[in-house]
């Protein structure tokens, strides 16, 4: 059997001086998936992101991100491991407003050598990586790239963090509440393009959010609340 | 590379307030140097004022006062020196020459001084270098002839043979004129970057043929006044003279006569060492100078420490943009790093500007200060001295934009991907 991308077990975590926030007894999630993470806010979501991304250490138990526990890792070879491998969207605000939308496409490939050379074995170059990833993602105009980021509205922006993510094809996509900031109609667009280009990639993408309505479009949609022992029983 | 890249795109999304802090650095960077520039010029020039004089000797006062008034043409002499005491020493088989010189009259501002052939013979100034005429000659026997030193020529715009009336005392403006007496300019000299450039040279004959007619300071009237032309019939011989200059035939001699003119039963003397008397007269000044440099220091640091706030103020704001960063992939040291470079971009073009600044600033006064003030800036490239003053200052950003990288790269630590903000 294929090892999972992510393999989480027995893992804990609390702040310092607080009560327990996580408690995952396991997590997986397969390569190639897209898996649906439901999450109200204060229930642990943003931090179970900071313990993937491994700026968050656990308390107890073992994350493993395509087979290597992060623990055995350093800082800086977290980071380097975080960048390699994964990309991220957020719910707004991700891009460096003084940038073009180009450069801040290209932005993981400037810190992550891997990325630029997997952008490069497939497009190219990663000028052109970034050129056809925003033009899959309905980006295609060519003056749009060189504008400021903080000149497009705020569902291209979210497209630009998009094909950023996507760029260098990390095994993995978080996107955090990457929606939540559109308006319904957009959504579903946005969603869909996000999987497609998933796909393309070969990404396996984890979709947190608080919005369920969302989850019947994905493969498999967990709740954080089940997952998480140390959750109180909450209304949402 | 690139990370000089994303700083300077960040500052410049900035724009106004590093500009503001740049020309802040730039206005400094432009008085420090300037300061020092002023500094080196005024030493150099201060202390080539006079060469190759071994003795000036005056009246009994200060040595600094008798440097001052027979070679910086400023104050005056308390007293006067006997013609015979001169005679004496000029006369003295170890002095090689003598220049006696005669001070109190000025016209429109510019001293005028009395001498002798020998000063344009023996005078030196600079590297030993002797006075030179730039156009016509020494005066000669006529008492009424003058030599212009070159910014007196040029700023009043006098030519050969043009006339013109000295006043009696050295205020600039003078009340009491000798205008019966008027002076033909014969020659004027080259410029020298010394006291000279500013002085009218008139013969010890000329001085005595003004003031023939004079008594108890005031010029007589009616009867008792003499002309012109029955002064150049007269002996003009004067009696007593400001002060002179020796040079000796051995300069070991140096000390002994000077100490045996101090001693000179007939008159009280003074004898100075130029040289030595240079030096105290610096190190009186040196104080002042000392303070304006200290001063321009102090306000680089200020404008070093206003880069430091505008950096750590902008830390809170920024923190998304760090996390972004820190999302697709910057470790916690580029952030870090990309404060140190936006520091030391800003410090850099604060430089650059300054230099602009200090060149523009040069190349628009430069006339003006060597009129008025005799001083010399060249519109020279940045001397040793002074490019480590500038690395110094590079440094000092580079300590000072450390704080504000230390802070980001614990805050960058802390908050981590999370732009929650």
């Amino acid at each position: 059997m294929n090892q999972p991308l992510i393999h989480l077990q027995g893992v804990e975590f609390a702040w310092p001086g607080q009560p327990p926030l996580l408690d995952i007894p396991a997590f997986d999630l397969q390569a190639g998936e897209a898996v649906f993470l439901k999450g109200p806010s204060g229930s642990g979501k943003t931090t179970l992101l900071g313990l993937l991304g491994g700026v968050n250490r656990p308390a107890r138990g073992r994350i493993q991100l395509l087979g290597q526990d992060l623990a055995l890792l350093g800082q800086g070879a977290r980071d380097r491991f975080r960048v390699d491998h994964t990309g991220y969207i957020f719910q707004q605000f991700n891009l460096l407003p003084f940038l073009s939308v180009r450069e801040n496409v290209e932005l993981p490939c400037r810190f992550s050598r891997s990325r630029a050379q997997r952008a490069i074995e497939r497009h190219g170059s990663v000028d052109q990586a970034a050129s056809e990833l925003l033009a899959h993602l309905g980006l295609g105009d060519r003056q749009l790239l060189a504008r400021r980021a903080d000149s497009l509205s705020i569902g291209q922006q979210q497209r630009v963090a998009a094909a950023r993510a996507l760029i260098g094809q990390p095994e993995l996509v978080i996107a955090d509440e990457p929606t939540s900031a559109l308006d319904a109609d957009t959504r579903e667009a946005f969603i869909a393009l996000l999987f497609n280009e998933c796909r393309a990639a070969g990404s396996s993408l984890l979709f947190v959010s608080h919005d369920q309505s969302l989850a019947p479009l994905f493969d498999r949609h967990l709740s954080l609340a089940e997952l998480n022992r140390a959750a109180k029983p909450r209304e949402a | 590379m690139y990370l000089l890249r994303l700083a300077l795109a960040s500052l410049a999304n900035r724009r106004f307030t590093a500009f503001l802090t740049a020309f802040a650095i730039a206005l400094s960077v432009c008085l420090l140097l300037a300061v020092e520039r002023v500094r080196t010029e005024a030493r150099a020039s201060f202390a080539s004022t006079i060469s190759g004089t071994d003795l000036i000797v005056g009246a009994r006062s200060g040595s600094v006062n008798l440097l001052l008034y027979s070679v910086f043409r400023i104050g005056n002499a308390t007293n006067n020196i006997r013609w015979d005491s001169y005679q004496h020493y000029a006369q003295d088989p170890r002095v090689k020459w003598a220049i006696p010189i005669s001070l109190g009259d000025s016209h429109r501002g510019y001293r005028v001084m009395g001498t002798t052939g020998a000063y344009f013979d023996h005078y030196q100034y600079g590297r030993k270098q002797h006075l030179t005429l730039r156009q016509g000659r020494e005066f000669a026997d006529d008492p009424f002839e003058v030599v212009l030193g070159a910014e007196v020529a040029d700023a009043l715009h006098y030519k050969l043979g043009d006339k013109l009336v000295l006043a009696h005392g050295v205020a600039a403006i003078s009340l009491v004129k000798h205008d019966d007496k008027p002076f033909t300019v014969v020659g004027v000299l080259k410029r020298t970057g010394t006291p000279v450039d500013r002085t009218l040279h008139i013969s010890l004959a000329g001085m005595e043929a003004i003031h023939i007619d004079w008594h108890n300071g005031v010029p007589a009237r009616g009867a008792g006044r003499i002309s012109a032309e029955q002064a150049r019939g007269m002996d003009l011989q004067p009696a007593a003279i400001t002060a002179f200059m020796l040079g000796l035939n051995n300069k070991i001699a140096t000390f002994s006569l000077q100490r045996e003119i101090n001693e000179y039963r007939n008159e009280p003397l003074l004898a100075i060492l130029p040289g030595v008397a240079l030096q105290e007269l610096w190190s009186l000044m040196g104080t002042a100078e000392q303070a304006l440099f200290v001063v321009s220091l102090f306000v680089v640091l200020t404008g070093l420490i206003g880069m430091l706030t505008a950096i750590l103020t902008s830390l809170n704001e920024r923190r998304r943009e760090m996390a972004i960063l820190r999302s697709v992939g910057a470790r916690p040291w580029h952030i870090a790093g990309l404060l140190v470079l936006e520091a030391l971009a800003l410090a850099t073009a604060g430089i650059v500007a300054g230099l602009g600044l200090l060149y523009a600033g040069i190349a628009l006064a430069q006339g003006y200060v060597q009129a008025n003030y005799g001083l010399y800036l060249p519109l020279a490239w940045p001397s040793t001295h002074e490019w480590s003053l500038l690395a110094i200052i590079l440094g000092a950003a580079l300590l000072m934009g450390s704080v504000p990288a230390w802070r980001a790269y614990r805050q960058s630590l802390a908050d981590g991907l999370s732009i929650h903000l």
